[in-house]
């Protein structure tokens, strides 16, 4: 047990911390200034895009997690934009590193580290969500192009999106898994309808995608035919764990304590009040495991051993966590705990109720924790699978 | 940065774990509780022989030096087989006293005999976390006076008792003027009890203050933690077994969902409180800043935790989890006592919240 930092760490440590004084200031705040710029100075730096090789636009780095944790760190302490995310930095990325081809890898992966290039995700369709891979937009190779046909829904920025990264079934006679591939294409490709979807949060992030007789380059596919699955899996690996970040609900309970220090009723603080008292400590408690476990992720990362249920738990309890946190908030605030927007009494600029509602979508969207608690128990647990029932 | 159990940890950990199981493990237990014995003295040489009495003893003192964390890791082993054994009081908190409030000769008459095992010592300190009816304990003229309750460890040779002021004392078990009560808990596994002290002559442990009853209190509480972390880990799995092995409906238990979230709900619950007990046994020794805090969270957090391992294990087993045929409620009453014992939840929650929430 040894939570210090090597020297080298520390250094670079001062190093991150030198450059955020220099150049914070710079750095896009609430949607105003220039994120581009900022982007491409982090890169020039190693602070985004770290380890992605310099050939495709990236900094070069040899993969050091603690360095990356570091970077992590002190931008959230100094409350300064660690860049650009979104699908394509997040998850295209390293899928195409990993199983793109060399003119996949020279053409895209540049473009989209600058912000030069926006991607959604088509993965989800209406009757294909926990069971993925029941998806049906199809795509039939005609000539030299894929044209696909089909519906896709959940597909966050796909009205901002300039390329899509989509799951098609090109062979309809495989096993469901077997049948899928994984096509890119511009959202510019006529034949492509997007249709806000608006979620309780007011917002609408969401969309529903159609498709009809879009044609497809047949190049513009990542591995081979019927290899989409494995393509994809490749991906999901990328996305667990990022949506709930222990240190950050640690910040949110330290706002929700001042907040609490400031609600009165009858006069009184709900600090004062034994009940709200108990029930943030609940929370207080059940974070400070949540941060705990995460340092022992992190640990085995570092060393390469394995911590599989102690990651396998992280999206179900996080994000549940994060719901019932922000719930107790509006708790706390009570009748002024109803207000959302343009009040003069709202309190954090509604972020609690927003971030109430929030959560519970993540409670559902990426593996929603009914699928969580089959992953723990079959995968984590070794427990027997459900029996498959005859499919119709 | 290493946030994991060392080899030697690791190794620590699975001696304990073989002594015990081949000491027969839960039925070891049961015989226990079948009565006759005041302390299964099998289990006690056979653990000092591992060194667990002397683990926290220094090694001048015929211990091997180690740290709480060590501490409690071996606590988690003895609640994974509920061990009816003296730990928490006599090879915790006792030799933490004497080393850090004893003078030159106590330790050296004390620590090599705590180590060896050749006496074992109770510790009376609960009325710090929380005084129930009348208890307190009044030092006078080098002579204790009235009521101590909740003993940890009570089947002892020598009791460490803490007075009002944040004293310490020493009182041999047989000394005049002093009236031992055993309380008979749920948990037949850890003798706890009462002391009369009507005037009893007392040695005192004259580096003794407040704060080193604080850090006592925090080092049981992690022990307690760590113990329900054990007994906890050892219901889910039994559960998860049980699933796999018994079958309704032509399958087993364990492939319907119903039955496979309740397990899936434990281990979700529990996994992230490992990491929480190793950094809570950590901050004992090496955060000082921290170590308060994070005890009462431990402490908080694995009663809740522990307490919902019980009930939803038993439930997978059924109504044989009900019986004492399959003898679940050893561990079911095992996490119950860690729960209260130096302080409930709701207790420790409110000492965190006063440490978080100053100012």
């Amino acid at each position: 047990m040894d939570l210090s930092y090597s020297q080298e760490h520390e250094a670079f440590r001062s190093e991150v911390v030198a450059f955020l004084r220099e150049h914070a200031d710079a750095a896009p705040r609430a949607g105003k200034g220039d994120a581009k710029a900022w982007q491409k100075l982090l890169i020039a730096h190693g602070y985004a895009a770290r380890t992605i090789p310099r050939d495709y636009g990236g900094y070069g780095a040899e993969p050091d997690i603690l360095k990356s944790r570091i970077i992590a760190e002190e931008f959230a302490r100094a409350q300064t934009s660690p860049g650009m995310g979104g699908q394509g930095i997040s998850m295209l990325v390293p899928t195409l590193l990993e199983m793109g081809s060399e003119d996949q890898k020279r053409q895209f992966i540049g473009p989209t580290l600058s912000g030069d290039l926006l991607w959604c995700q088509g993965y989800s369709e209406p009757d294909a969500g926990s069971d993925l891979a029941s998806l049906r937009t199809k795509a039939v190779l005609d000539g030299d192009d894929w044209v696909v046909s089909g519906q896709k829904i959940w597909t966050s920025t796909a009205h901002l999106a300039d390329w899509i990264f989509c799951l098609v079934r090109t062979e309809p006679e495989a096993a469901k898994h077997e049948g899928i591939s994984f096509l890119l294409f511009s959202m510019k490709t006529p034949g492509i309808e997007v249709r806000p979807l608006v979620d309780m949060t007011g917002v609408a992030n969401f969309n529903e995608v159609f498709f009809t007789d879009v044609r497809v380059p047949k190049h513009q596919i990542v591995g081979r035919r019927g290899e989409g699955w494995k393509v994809a899996n490749a991906i999901l690996k990328h996305e667990r764990g990022s949506l709930a970040d222990p240190n950050t609900m640690l910040s949110r309970l330290n706002t929700l304590s001042e907040l609490m220090k400031t609600e009165t009723v009858d006069g009184r603080r709900a600090i004062d009040d034994p009940v709200f008292r108990d029930r943030l400590m609940q929370v207080h408690g059940r974070v400070l495991a949540m941060r705990c476990n995460d340092l022992r992720l992190l640990s085995a990362a570092v060393n390469k051993t394995p911590a599989s249920l102690a990651g396998m738990v992280v999206k179900l309890q996080g994000t549940e966590l994060r719901h019932e946190l922000e719930a107790l908030a509006i708790d706390v605030m009570g009748e002024f705990g109803l207000l959302y927007t343009g009040s003069p009494q709202l309190r954090t600029q509604g972020s609690w109720q927003r971030d109430y509602m929030f959560f519970l979508g993540l409670i559902i969207g990426g593996g929603t924790s009914q699928i969580q608690k089959n992953i723990i128990a079959e995968r984590g647990l070794g427990m027997p699978r459900e029996p498959k029932t005859v499919s119709t | 940065m290493q946030f994991d159990l060392s080899d030697e940890q690791a190794m620590l950990q699975d001696t304990v774990h073989r002594f015990l199981a081949e000491a027969g493990g839960l039925e070891r237990a049961r015989a226990f509780a079948a009565g006759g014995e005041a302390r299964a003295v099998d289990l006690a040489t056979g653990l000092a022989q591992l060194g667990v009495t002397g683990l926290l003893v220094a090694e001048e003192h015929g211990g091997s030096g180690l740290t709480l964390l060590d501490a409690a890791l071996v606590a988690e082993v003895l609640g994974r087989h509920v061990a009816p054994t003296a730990f928490i009081g006599a090879a915790v908190l006792a030799p933490m006293a004497l080393q850090r409030a004893g003078s030159r000769s106590q330790r050296d008459h004390w620590l090599p005999r705590l180590a060896a095992g050749s006496v074992t010592a109770g510790v009376a300190l609960s009325e710090h976390a929380g005084a129930r009816e009348d208890a307190a304990v009044e030092a006078r003229d080098g002579r204790l006076h009235g009521r101590a309750l909740f003993v940890i460890d009570h089947e002892a040779d020598i009791y460490v008792i803490a007075d009002r002021q944040g004293g310490l004392h020493l009182i041999a078990a047989d000394a005049a003027g002093l009236t031992r009560t055993r309380l008979n808990t749920i948990d037949v596994t850890r003798p706890t009890g009462e002391l009369r002290l009507d005037g009893v002559a007392a040695e005192p442990l004259e580096g003794a203050n407040p704060a080193l009853i604080r850090d006592l209190i925090d080092a049981g509480r992690v022990m307690y933690a760590a113990d329900t972390l054990g007994a906890a880990q050892e219901m889910l799995d039994r559960a998860v077994a049980y699933a796999a092995d018994r079958k309704q409906f032509g399958r087993p238990i364990g492939s319907f969902q119903a039955v496979k979230h309740m397990c899936a709900e434990m281990a979700a619950g529990l996994e992230p409180c490992r990491a929480l007990v190793w950094y809570a046994g950590h901050a004992l020794g090496a955060l000082p800043g921290e170590a308060s805090l994070t005890a009462c969270h431990a402490k908080a957090h694995l009663a809740e935790v522990g307490t919902m391992v019980a009930r939803t294990a038993t439930e997978v087993h059924g109504g044989m989890g009900f019986t004492d045929l399959v003898g679940l409620h050893y561990w079911f009453k095992r996490i119950g006592f860690n729960r209260q014992m130096l302080g409930g939840p709701q207790r420790v929650r409110e000492e965190a919240a006063q440490m978080v929430l100053s100012g």
